[in-house]
């Protein structure tokens, strides 16, 4: 019998890996290569874990099923094409025409031809590649999946929402009350990140990365200042380490609070909303006061972080004094009550399958049986020792996804009170060694909705190119499937159960 | 929920509290925002009567922005109290509330936005890339300023603001309009 994985093992088992990729390997592989790297993943036999593009490359990271580490293939494209991943792994679809309006490449045989991050207002096309210019379109003017059968309507929805949240488009095909198809068009607010991400210095490159999604800002810090260390061979000091990992669970704690009121609020609970708002404020009244900022922008740099305020880990204890025991009292309030759980429960279910063939990561995919946290499956400090325990559960509904977070707030909350009080002094900065000639580095870093990946090439000390990949482009496809048959007045429920970033996403 | 709820009603307001006129020169957040309230409730009370709806529109932000926007609602700044409100259609906002670096994605989405708000109306450019100064101004996919695609009244710089700095805005927002419609 043979062991999932075991193709694509041998695929890439003698190849040499390209020197100065750290820390996961990178192979070069042609194109019947790639072929087989795209089938095998389309069989289950591994994780897409990212597709992007440079120069005349296009990278794939992946993760063999049961290997310990992800590794990355390249392939250059003849002229302009090479195969499609997508024609045999759905996930890396929206990835290749994103791939395709910013580069100009074309997929070989990629099932789904139409634009996805061009709409048209460029006044050119493959901005990335090779620039020809381009009419203006109407950005209205776009082929939805058609949708045929009897008593079917549509309802168009966006870019501009009804709330205080990002734009995009959803267009619903409703059959009365039931939601038969819905299809998601992105990209409005496509800001060019992988444009800014080439060719720049490391200081520019680590303000942008900071703002790929605001609310993961410490993530992505972290993700992009390993990639770099890693790249650079550096080791940040103990402080730094554990101070990033005190922001991250303040980030975490923070959005999962947001998270968790906003869901019950959807669903017109409103008394949950207003105590989480609460908690949720003094989380950030808290982070304001310990590191200058109340959502942490800017604190990360690759070599350490800005320092902590004098005071910071009593100011952080004594913020989750406060909140810890309001906060199961919240969590006891939405277990015992069956007039919003009539509503989570049993709504928007993700199947197993899906999480699994997507890869998705976060509370969508936790919710629905994935076994996964890079915090403790591909670790890094200060997680390496943190006896994490990660909540899973498996009924894939609106209801399992606020569950998730739940458990994700009360083990931040032991992850912070361990490292608060032991909180090692010392410098939080190292300075980056001058390094000659091209250095590439890899990494991963669970935010609050998801594991999100950095990949640099930093050539004599500047970035040649940087790629980030939010859990957002795994997750917001299965929203499609977690609304089927369910009815239009349960989306905002499904929606926000997701929180999925759409500035993240449309970079 | 009932323990909750009678909890609730012994508790004093965790809002930041209430006006007090003899609050002199102001040196917490706490006194700042309670004066900016008393400013705000007057001036909005002569413009627009007893409110002001605001429309948010994100025209191409990081969602920083939006994440403080969101927390004005919130029981501590509790913005509904000096009757200002966010609406879901712009066909019933005074004031809308534009954030992002406006991408051309969301060029003529923003355009359509304004060209639907009813006049007398007024437009807030919030966060430094609404302003024209944030890390995404030199992109192929952005145009920058919003002031470039609709006039705007005023600016609230930061990235993001806070909170309080988006009460700031709105009272100082106030003056302007004031001016505006009372030359």
């Amino acid at each position: 019998m043979i062991e999932m994985g075991d193709r694509l093992t041998a695929l890439i088992a003698d190849r040499a890996p390209v020197a100065g990729h750290r820390p996961w390997p990178r192979y070069e592989i042609d194109h019947d290569a790639w072929l087989a790297v795209a089938q095998a993943l389309g069989e289950g036999e591994g994780d897409l874990l990212s597709l992007w593009s440079e120069n005349d490359n296009v990278h794939l990271a992946l993760r063999v099923k049961g290997a310990a580490a992800p590794c990355v293939v390249t392939v250059r494209v003849k002229i302009a094409d090479f195969p499609s991943v997508g024609r045999y792994h759905a996930p890396a679809i929206r990835l290749e025409r994103a791939l395709r309006d910013l580069y100009g490449f074309a997929p070989l045989g990629m099932p789904d031809r139409r634009p996805w991050l061009d709409h048209g207002a460029w006044g050119m096309r493959a901005p990335l590649g090779a620039r020809p210019p381009a009419a203006r379109r109407d950005p209205a003017a776009y082929d939805f999946l058609p949708v045929e059968g009897e008593g079917l309507h549509q309802i168009p929805v966006g870019p501009v929402h009804a709330g205080i949240i990002e734009p995009g488009h959803f267009r619903f095909t409703v059959n009365g009350e039931t939601v038969a198809r819905l299809e998601e068009r992105l990209g409005y607010v496509h800001k060019g990140i992988d444009g800014l991400l080439t060719d720049t210095d490391i200081e520019r490159a680590t303000r942008v990365i900071a703002r790929i999604s605001g609310d993961s800002t410490v993530a992505y810090g972290i993700a992009f200042a390993r990639a770099v260390e890693e790249a650079l061979n550096v080791d940040p000091p103990p402080r730094a380490k554990i101070l990033r990992g005190i922001m991250a669970e303040l980030e975490r704690i923070a959005n999962h609070l947001g998270d968790i009121g906003a869901i019950c609020n959807d669903a017109a609970f409103s008394i949950i909303h207003a105590h989480c708002g609460i908690f949720r404020e003094r989380v950030l009244a808290a982070t304001d006061r310990t590191f200058g900022h109340r959502l942490m922008m800017d604190r990360i740099v690759p070599g350490g972080t800005e320092d902590a305020g004098p005071g910071a880990a009593r100011g952080l204890l004594a913020m989750l004094d406060e909140i810890e025991k309001p906060f199961a009292e919240i969590v006891r309030l939405y277990d015992a009550t069956p007039s919003i759980q009539d509503r989570t429960c049993a709504t928007g279910i993700v199947s197993p399958a899906l999480v699994e063939q997507w890869a998705a990561g976060g509370h969508v995919g936790r919710a629905s049986g994935r076994n996964f946290d890079c915090r403790r499956d591909l670790p890094y400090a200060p997680y390496d020792n943190a006896q994490l325990v990660v909540p899973v559960f498996t009924a894939g509904d609106v209801d399992a996804r606020v569950w998730v977070r739940i458990r994700e707030v009360e083990q931040s909350v032991a992850l912070l009170r361990r490292w608060l009080a032991d909180l090692p002094a010392g410098p939080t900065r190292v300075p980056l060694p001058p390094v000659e000639g091209a250095r590439e580095g890899i990494a991963m870093a669970e935010a609050f909705r998801g594991d999100v990946l950095v990949w640099v090439r930093i050539v004599d000390g500047r970035i040649a190119r940087c790629h980030a990949r939010d859990a957002s482009w795994f997750q917001w496809p299965l929203l499609e499937a977690a609304i089927e048959n369910n009815i239009v007045a349960d989306f905002p429920l499904c929606n926000k159960s997701f929180n999925c970033s759409y500035s993240g996403h449309d970079l | 929920m009932r323990t909750l709820l009678l909890k609730s009603l012994f508790l004093r307001p965790l809002t930041m509290p209430a006006p007090r006129p003899e609050v002199a020169p102001p040196a917490t957040e706490e006194a700042i925002l309670t004066e900016l309230g008393r400013a705000l409730e007057v001036r909005a009370r002569r413009l627009f009567g007893r409110s002001i709806t605001i429309r948010e529109v994100d025209a191409g932000s990081c969602n920083g922005c939006e994440l403080e926007i969101h927390a004005l609602s919130n029981a501590i700044y509790d913005i509904e109290r000096f009757g200002i409100k966010f609406a879901a259609s712009p066909r019933h906002a005074d004031v809308l509330l534009v954030t992002g670096p406006v991408t051309h994605n969301m060029r003529a989405a923003l355009e359509r936005t304004y060209a639907a708000t009813p006049a007398p109306k007024w437009v807030v450019a919030v966060g430094d890339c609404a302003a024209g100064c944030g890390v995404f101004a030199e992109s192929y996919a952005t145009i920058g300023a919003v002031a470039q695609v609709v006039p705007v009244d005023l600016v609230i710089p930061g990235c993001p603001p806070k909170p309080i700095d988006l009460l700031k805005g709105l009272l100082s927002l106030m003056e302007t309009a004031t001016a505006k419609v009372e030359p």
